[in-house]
């Protein structure tokens, strides 16, 4: 549904009765949660739906449990929605919610240490029974310990005000309690002065088989509204404004669903199907599920019996001329290393989209993490090269996966393309890209030769990428395999000489590919006494440290880097202005590591391992203790 | 992709690559190869509409000595790599060229999903019992008690049936042949290149330097008649140099009977190829040592809609006037204007 905000509808929000007074504010950041059953997810996305059409810049964190439905009441099943969202430009889903929608004991537990002092808490009171405390493990009643004391607690009896809304509708107590999430939505939607109209249409779009869910939903929904409205529970209301975001037309995307558009863009500006082998992974299946509904674009998408096949079956219908991708996460790539190998090796054109994990191992599912980088770099045998690159923000997933499509298939070389937990289910608006301003490169399937002279690893002088000819060119048969190839011929050798020749060349050509790396961009001063390194998801909450400490008068800038490798060709005199380099990864300091190696640069290293993004807080504190020569 | 005009008449020749063939003397893998080459230019394919793919051993090499398309990929991962090939191009003809170590141990898994989800793919499976390339350890075919490099006390493990993994994975043809006897190998390559499905073909295959004489009943010109029960369809089973032997059912179980020359009882077990799989597997049971002979030919062969077919449909329902729009899917879901 196109909806413009300056539409005229019959307004479905009731009039305000009393006059309350309003509140502006600047930004606001609220955490809902609950069960996995409650609804959190869902509520926290028409939220965002709503205030994205409110003209709000915005930006979300949803926060899985790694069970599906993990018993309920108790701490392991307690999923979260944030969203932080501005009259100002914003990159990151907030530090600290400012409020707090707890739909039960263990949520409230859970969640209360992130909730900034003295912020607000609204909570369910039905579920505050002595059954759901033990589930939550808490030994007194937390409403009545006084333990909440320093924040405003908002009490409200939410299943049983649903239950009253519902009345005479004939529903079970457990279909009533299923509506109670839209009453808590309602109350938020009067509180922030929201319209509940896209709801209203999504509710009727959603359950159009059902019109008493319908009618159950809107009814909840407008009962929420109805008793913030008349009970006074609030005594004002909050308004933030507009955010100046440049012209256009807006979407909300999360990195899976930009990824998995920037995969179909690149196959219709390649001109070449899209094919994807997969193996369903947590965080990953949402684009393995995206693309599986776009056949309309000619995407053949294979759910494949293991993460081997996920990538062999590409790496096949590479060979026969598709572009193809396989997705996965962290354990799915050491699985397809070995397959990684056989592209390098047979220089056939193939994406690689690893959705970044907590591990070792299986590890954090659910949570995000950034500690694959040696994996993507390093993590094969031999001396076996691949290209790596990392997308920045959930939109920038869109751009990085042309590009990693692009190189590939110029380079006819595997890529890597790094995202993660964070990037694939957080979100922002994005500007819906003109189709025409998309880069559109021609991939060439020109054998180079006459079929007698015909070789299969003769190199383009300037990409040293070897001809693509496919199965169905008449006169060009040739075969190609793992084991390593003659130079021009690609038949087997063992000579010496020509095995360290290729591993030279295939490094060079993987080298080379700096050619297409724009220069590096930095926020801020040339020159500088720090330099924040980034990588990766953490461009929002490093860039709005940054920025907010250079507001404050320091001395800082920062870089961000999406070509991991190889890495931008003038790093390292970017590096070298500065007096000094702070690189801050989700990792123990991989890609700290790398720039030592190749720069020599002395750097200090800001690591976060908890299955949780950087705080601006916590960027902005590190750059202070190096400036302060703390550090 | 080029055009393919009417194809030339290709010969034997036209299949030869000109990489020289590196197997040991002797080895059972050049009979298969120089069947194989004598058959592709009676398919009536055109040679760049073929494609071999391998994994790794040393039947896997077959791809470099064939003059068409080829890929010798890695250990296990052929079938997985055809199914992409044939996803992306369905009108080629596509061999997987494996053995029992590469397609049954570390590839199992493979060749298990791709016989299941019938890909039209051919399946050549080089049975040697043992492990050539890496020097004669103990394959998945292995029998049970067999001494190698790595059972000096003779191995525990209970070998696996290709023919019955074939059958529990539904392969919609299913067929035995032995190296040595050209003119059934030949006729059974055809018919799987015929076949529309995934087609698994068990080679008994002779590894002359680590596991000689393996099959040396039935590859003897002295001994098969006597070792080998050819199925033929429509006919009963019967076999011997005198055709004086023939298969019953007694219950579930074959039973060999034998009789006078000519004269077979009424009661011989028919061959019906077009059989349930319980049947086909009923007769994969028919081996030495408990059975004097083995059967070969085509166990089993239905037709059913391939898993490429069924790609190629989904992909043509899915294509609705106006779809394709790249404009349009950017901008779906929920939109707003920002002035
Ligand atoms: S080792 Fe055995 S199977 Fe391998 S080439 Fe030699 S004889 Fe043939």
């Amino acid at each position: 549904m196109n909806t413009d905000t300056e539409e005229k509808k019959p307004s479905l929000t009731p009039k305000r009765q009393r006059a309350v007074p309003v509140e502006e504010l600047d930004a606001v950041t609220i955490r809902f949660a609950g069960d996995s059953g409650d609804g959190v997810q869902l509520t926290g996305g028409q939220f965002t739906t709503t205030t994205a059409l409110a003209g709000n810049d915005l930006s979300t964190f949803p926060d899985y449990p790694a069970e599906i439905r993990a018993p309920v009441g108790t701490l392991p099943g307690v999923s979260g929605f944030q969203i932080h969202f501005s009259s100002r430009d914003i990159l990151t889903p907030g530090d600290q919610p400012q409020v707090l929608v707890a739909f039960n004991p263990a949520a409230l537990k859970a969640n209360i240490k992130d909730l900034e002092a003295g912020g607000t808490i609204l909570v369910n009171t039905d579920a505050f029974t002595p059954g759901n405390f033990k589930k939550a493990n808490i030994a007194t009643n937390p409403l009545e310990d006084g333990s909440l004391s320093s924040y405003r607690l908002i009490e409200v009896p939410m299943t049983s005000l649903t239950t009253n809304a519902l009345d005479g509708m004939g529903m079970s107590p457990t279909q009533v309690s299923r509506c109670k999430n839209f009453f808590a939505l309602g109350i938020m939607y009067w509180l922030y002065e929201r319209p509940m109209e896209t709801t209203v249409d999504w509710i009727q779009h959603k359950f159009a088989k059902n019109p008493a869910h319908i009618e159950a939903n809107i009814r909840a929904l407008q009962a929420g509204w109805s008793y913030a409205e008349t009970t006074e529970i609030f005594a004002r209301t909050y308004r933030v404004k507009k955010a100046p975001i440049t012209p256009g037309r807006y979407r909300n995307i999360t990195g899976n669903d930009a990824t998995a558009l920037g995969l179909v863009a690149a196959s219709k500006l390649s001109g070449h199907t899209l094919f994807l082998g997969s193996y369903p992974i947590t965080p990953a299946s949402d684009i393995l599920h995206n693309l599986s509904k776009y056949k309309a674009f000619g995407v053949k998408t294979f759910q494949a019996e293991d993460e081997i096949a996920a990538i062999t079956s590409a790496i096949g219908a590479a060979f026969a001329g598709h572009l193809a991708i396989t997705t996965t996460s962290g354990p799915g790539v050491a699985l397809k290393t070995e397959g990684l190998g056989l592209a390098v090796m047979t220089e056939l054109p193939l994406v690689l989209i690893n959705v970044q994990r907590g591990g070792p191992s299986t590890g954090l599912p659910t949570k995000t993490e950034q500690a694959d980088l040696f994996q993507a770099v390093f993590g094969r045998n031999g001396e076996c090269p691949v290209a790596v690159l990392a997308a920045a923000t959930p939109g920038d997933c869109f751009t990085m996966a042309i590009e990693a499509c692009r190189w590939a298939m110029k380079y006819r070389h595997p890529v890597i393309l790094l995202t993660d937990g964070y990037l694939a289910n957080g979100s922002e608006p994005w500007k819906i890209p003109a189709v025409a301003d998309l880069p559109s490169f021609a991939v060439s399937h020109d054998p180079g030769a006459a079929p007698a002279e015909f070789k299969p690893y003769a190199r383009d002088p300037k990409t040293l990428a070897r001809p693509w000819v496919i199965p169905g060119t008449p006169g060009y048969e040739h075969r190609i395999g793992g084991l390593e190839k003659a130079n021009l011929t690609g038949n087997i050798s063992y000579d010496p000489d020509n095995h360290e020749l290729m591993c030279r060349l295939r490094a060079d050509k993987v080298n080379g590919m700096t050619q297409d790396i724009p220069p590096t961009v930095v926020n801020g001063p040339e020159k500088a006494e720090v330099l924040v390194v980034g990588w990766g998801s953490t461009y929002g909450a490093i860039t709005t440290a940054v920025n907010e400490l250079q507001k404050a008068g320091k001395s800082v800038a920062s870089v961000h880097i999406r070509h991991i490798h190889p890495l931008p060709p003038d790093l390292g005199a970017t590096l070298a202005r500065y007096k000094r380099v702070i690189v801050a990864e989700m990792n123990f300091g991989q890609l700290e590591t790398v720039i030592r190696a190749k720069y020599l640069a002395p750097t200090v290293g800001l690591h976060k391992m908890k299955g949780q993004p950087f705080k601006v807080s916590e960027i902005k504190a590190k750059v202070e203790a190096v400036l302060a020569g703390k550090e | 992709m080029a055009e393919t005009t009417v194809a030339p008449k290709l010969e034997r020749k036209d299949f030869v690559s000109d990489q020289v063939v590196r197997w040991c003397p002797g080895c059972g893998d050049y009979a298969i190869l120089a069947q194989m080459q004598k058959v592709l230019p009676t398919f009536g394919v055109p040679r760049e509409k073929i494609v071999f793919v391998s994994g790794i051993g040393c039947s896997s090499r077959f791809p470099y000595y064939v003059n068409t398309y080829g890929f010798h990929t890695i250990h296990g991962r052929a079938p997985a790599i055809a199914t992409g090939i044939k996803l992306a191009q369905p009108d080629l003809q596509v061999w997987v060229v494996t053995g029992d170590g590469d397609g049954l141990s570390i590839g199992g898994n493979h060749l298990l999903h791709a016989m299941r989800r019938n890909v039209d793919i051919k399946i050549l499976l080089f049975n040697n019992r043992i492990y050539g390339l890496t020097k004669g350890q103990y394959s998945p075919t292995s029998l049970q008690g067999m001494v190698t490099k790595s059972s000096p006390m003779g191995t525990l493990d209970r070998p696996l049936y290709p023919l019955r993994v074939a059958l529990a994975a539904e392969a919609t043809f299913v067929a035995r042949t032995v190296d040595t006897d050209v003119a059934h190998l030949g006729s059974i390559l055809e018919r799987a290149a015929k076949h529309k499905g995934s087609a698994f073909i068990e080679i008994f295959q002779n590894c002359i330097v680590f596991n000689d004489g393996a099959f040396a009943e039935a590859e003897s010109r002295d001994t098969r008649d006597d070792s080998v029960i050819k199925l033929e369809h429509g006919k009963p089973l019967v076999f011997g140099k005198n055709k004086d032997k023939g298969v019953k059912m007694k219950g579930f179980k074959p039973e060999v009977v034998t009789f006078e020359a000519g004269k077979p009882p009424a009661d011989l077990l028919v061959h019906d190829e077009n059989a349930g799989a319980q049947y086909a597997y009923a007769l994969t049971h028919i081996e030495p040592p408990d059975y004097p002979a083995v059967p070969v030919g085509v166990f089993r062969t239905v037709t059913e809609p391939t898993f490429d077919q069924l790609s190629e449909a989904q992909l043509e329902a899915a294509k609705k006037p106006g779809g394709g729009d790249l404009a349009k899917l950017l901008a779906g879901g929920e939109t707003w204007e920002v002035r």
